[in-house]
């Protein structure tokens, strides 16, 4: 946690998209109240680190259904870890096609507080769930 | 969320329930997760008994649910026990027909298996890896990689189904193994895959891929560099970049190519161009010239490490004329950059120092500025360091650098630095115009600073300036007992006024090793020997001391005993006294030594005995006042806290000119024989363990000790002779530790006189060896 807390108080502040620290290359991406980093070795290339953390991006995008903030993030922490998964396994990118990782988790955040959703969208997502199943 | 661990474990519980709410249970598994990633720590029972707990969820047919199963066995697979009973469900689930699972489940099998069951699930991998299933494919082809950790030889047999899977049409599985080095790897596109291969091979490997740049590897890196894809431009540039032996003219292309990368709008890019020229430029800065005008734009890049990578680039290819414009621009940022950049910055300005030597003013200021500053330890020492280089070899900019470290250890924390500092000054201050405009902030040091700092002062005594003798003295009162040593001794020695003594005495080092004397030392001590120890059988500094061991040619005879030997002799007039019958035998006796000079009122000797736990003192008194009759004439002797005075004799009465003996029996304390074993203190940072530590060294005057308060032995050595060695059975240094210093004077007398004669003996002929006390 002591790496972390330190990559964070070096990077917030400058709002720097790459950085050096520790012998390690860091990338950096923020979204509203959330910031999302990709460590590497600094022998990796950069713009493979880069591409791992717009998939993380986007996938976490389409997952949090554009709500890509702290709140929404904990709330669905399980479809969070599984595109992670998805991404990369013990060190090794699996994944950088946003798409690709979105279809394999096929999760998608729960619908939590009907009051925040108009009725068209809650019919929508019943028709939905009613469609897999009968696939299924 | 505030999350409590037990909290989470005690709700896992329900996991055992039927029927499964996924749910429900999904959200605790993914507390449980989140647990683990933070950082918090679950011990091997609540850990065990969890997974086992979460197995039972294999029961539900929750797609998510399974998935996190998954994920949790592959957090837990080090931390619980007997995770291997999941293997069978989980070689259900890779072959079943769920693709979804089939991927994952796959990743997590390899997290639980071990190298004997790797054989057992080695047909599900192979199978696996051929699979037309992208997502089955690359799974098991990661999860090969790290198998290649834990079972080397098993998984190179699959590279045949891997090579079938670098076949595929699928890009995103292309794997390229390597039987030699026996890497995998999963890349995004053919081309990067190759690229990439090149990192991971060794530079000899690399020579035997590419043996010319007319190699069809060549131009295949070369076709890379017009690749639509960044990634693989950028990856083919590196290539060529970490080429062995690569010409200017072959790097040209690459230089280009990044050169490009300078002005793209995206950060990361410029970062990975800045950085790789950087590298070029250490080799061949001639090849980086050309993107000087790309590399000004990038300092005042809003992203600084960008900007620092691209200063330190130019001043590795600027021109004399361009450092007094760059320096200006990094000290409008240094202060933002982290510790790490700094050092880096730091020792380009170094290299630059020695390029251009007539810029030292311009480079000495912004070193001083940065030594203002704050930074960690890493970062001043840099500094320094550099500064310390043009100080000694530029002559130009040698009294500006001593001014400005002068000013820096008046308020630095560093006492390695500030020992440095102070010992270069007492180096090269005499050869500056003024030298005393230093003995200020020497004196300043001397009586502010730490003891480490004080005992490293004693290198200025090139000075010939009176004045230095002064803080001597106030040093011989100082708190701290190697201070007090060394400055008796230097004293002493200036006191001589012998330029030549001098020379020998402080200058000089010791040019044999320090772990080889000790072990000579303790060597000598084990074995009495007629022989004075000879400081030729110790080996020279330069040699490791276990490559020297054969050469200690330490000749260890027992005397013959033909003729009674002084110390027979006095083996048996010891015996004859009742209280030192029970001694054992002796070990050694020493030379007489005198303790007083030769006017006093009475006339004192000593020779001791050293025996296996005591040393007996025998002090031959002779009065030499002819009107008076000493009575019970004793010596006192002050032990330190180990050793115990057991007993005095006392001579009965000296009469005039009629010597007399009395003795003094002293304990030694018990971990002090020297027949022990070497004990292995905690911490204990020298290798060689001897029982001889040492502790303070002037520049010719040594004193070890086996504890420090224990006996004391010092050694006087000369050139590569030992002109003697002293054995002082009480430790001198625990006399001062007395408030008043004049109490000990007594001791301090005959340190100091015995050193004196010692000299004295020197100076007038070639080394006498009196031998040593014991």
């Amino acid at each position: 946690m002591a790496f972390e807390k330190n990559v964070f108080n070096k990077t917030s502040r400058t709002d720097s998209e790459i950085a050096f620290l520790g012998g390690m290359t860091i990338v950096c991406k923020s979204s509203t109240d959330l910031f999302l980093y990709v460590v590497g070795s600094s022998h990796e290339n950069e713009l493979m680190l880069v591409s791992v953390l717009t998939c993380l991006f986007e996938s976490l995008n389409h997952v949090l259904r554009k709500n890509v903030e702290k709140r929404w993030l904990l709330e669905n922490m399980d479809g969070a870890f599984l595109v992670l998964d998805e991404i990369v396994d013990g060190g090794v990118i699996l994944e950088s096609d946003p798409q690709q990782v979105i279809q394999k988790v096929n999760f998608r955040a729960d619908d939590s507080s009907l009051t925040e959703q108009s009725v068209a969208q809650v019919l929508q997502s019943a028709k939905e769930q009613i469609k897999w199943s009968l696939l299924k | 969320r505030h999350l409590e661990k037990s909290a989470v474990l005690q709700e896992a519980r329900i996991f055992n329930e039927t029927p499964i709410n996924p749910r429900r249970c999904l959200h605790i598994l993914t507390k449980i997760l989140y647990l683990l990633n933070q950082g918090e720590h679950f011990g091997t029972t609540e850990a065990t008994e969890a997974f086992f707990a979460m197995t039972r969820l294999f029961q539900s047919n929750d797609q998510t649910l399974r998935r996190m199963c998954y994920l949790t066995i592959k957090e837990m697979a080090t931390i619980s026990e007997d995770v291997i009973i999941v293997t069978s469900s989980l070689t259900k689930d890779m072959t079943g027909k769920e693709d979804v699972y089939r991927g994952p489940a796959i990743r997590a099998l390899c997290r639980i298996t071990d190298g004997t069951m790797l054989q057992a699930i080695e047909r599900y991998m192979k199978q696996a890896i051929v699979d037309k299933v992208s997502g089955v494919s690359s799974s098991a082809l990661v999860s090969s990689l790290h198998m290649m950790k834990i079972s080397h030889d098993v998984v190179k047999r699959w590279v045949n189904e891997a090579q079938e899977a670098a076949s595929s049409d699928n890009i995103m599985v292309q794997v390229l193994p390597l039987s030699h080095t026996g890497c995998f790897s999963v890349c995004l596109c053919f081309e990067l895959c190759i690229l990439h291969l090149f990192f991971l091979l060794s530079n000899d490997a690399l020579c035997i891929f590419i043996t010319s740049h007319e190699s069809p590897l060549f131009d295949f890196i070369e076709s890379c560099l017009r690749n639509k894809h960044e990634m693989v431009i950028y990856e083919a540039a590196s290539a060529i970049i970490h080429l062995p032996n690569c010409t200017a003219r072959e790097l040209a292309p690459a230089v280009s190519v990044l050169q490009l990368f300078c002005s793209s709008p995206k950060p990361a890019l410029r970062y990975a161009a800045v950085r790789t020229l950087n590298k070029v430029a250490m080799k061949h800065p001639s090849a980086v010239t050309a993107c000087n005008l790309d590399l000004e734009n990038l300092i005042t890049d809003s992203n600084r490490s960008i900007a620092t990578l691209a200063i330190t680039t130019l001043l590795k290819t600027g021109s004399e004329s361009s450092v007094d414009r760059l320096m200006k621009q990094i000290s409008s940022f240094v202060s933002e950059i982290s510790d790490e950049f700094k050092v880096v910055v730091v020792q380009a300005i170094s290299a630059l120092c020695q390029k251009y030597p007539r810029k030292h003013s311009v480079m000495m200021t912004f070193l001083s500025n940065m030594l203002r500053d704050d930074g960690g330890f890493e970062y001043k020492r840099a500094i320094v360091d550099c500064i310390i280089s043009i100080v000694e070899e530029n002559p130009e900019g040698k009294e500006a650098g001593l001014a400005h470290l002068c000013e820096f250890i008046e308020d630095c924390e560093h006492t390695v630095l500030a020992t440095k500092i102070l010992h270069l000054l007492g180096k090269e201050g005499p050869r500056t115009p003024v030298p005393s405009k230093y003995i200020r902030f020497i004196f300043n040091r001397v009586v502010l600073e730490n003891e480490a700092v004080r005992a490293g002062y004693w290198k200025f005594l090139g000075y010939r300036d009176m004045p230095l003798l002064c803080p001597l003295d106030r040093c011989m009162m100082d708190t701290d007992d190697e201070v007090r040593d060394r400055a008796t001794f230097y004293l002493n020695v200036l006191q001589q006024r012998q330029m030549a003594l001098n020379a020998t005495y402080i200058f000089n080092g010791l040019t044999v090793s320090v772990p080889g004397m000790e072990k000579a030392l303790h060597q000598y001590t084990l074995e009495p020997s007629e022989k004075p120890f000879d400081m030729k059988s110790i080996p020279l500094a330069m040699a490791p001391v276990f490559e020297q061991k054969a050469e200690i040619m330490f000749v260890a005879t027992k005397p013959e005993k033909f003729a009674p030997s002084r110390q027979d002799i006095f083996q048996e007039q010891l015996a004859a006294i009742p209280e030192f019958m029970d001694l054992g035998p002796l070990f050694k006796s020493s030379e007489p030594v005198q303790l007083t000079e030769a006017e006093t009122e009475y006339f004192v000797r000593c020779v001791k005995h050293v025996f296996t736990n005591h040393i007996v003192f025998q002090f031959d008194c002779t009065n030499t006042l002819n009107d008076q009759l000493l009575e019970k004439v004793t010596v006192q002797m002050e032990p330190s806290e180990s050793h115990e005075v057991l007993c005095c004799l006392p001579a009965p009465s000296l009469a005039y000119n009629q010597p007399g003996i009395c003795y003094t029996l002293v304990r030694l304390p018990d971990d002090d024989s020297t027949a022990g074993t070497n004990p292995q203190e905690g911490g204990e940072r020298s290798k060689n363990a001897s029982q001889l530590e040492l502790l303070t060294v002037g520049a010719n005057l040594w004193f070890f000790s086996k504890m420090k308060y224990g006996p004391v032995a010092s050694a006087i050595i000369l050139g590569n002779c030992m002109v003697s060695f002293f054995f002082f059975p009480n430790s001198h240094l625990s006399f001062f530790q007395n408030s008043s210093p004049y109490c000990t004077s007594k001791v301090s007398v005959f340190l100091r006189d015995a050193i004196t004669l010692q000299l004295k003996g020197k100076i007038l002929a070639p080394p006498i060896s009196p031998g040593p006390l014991g």
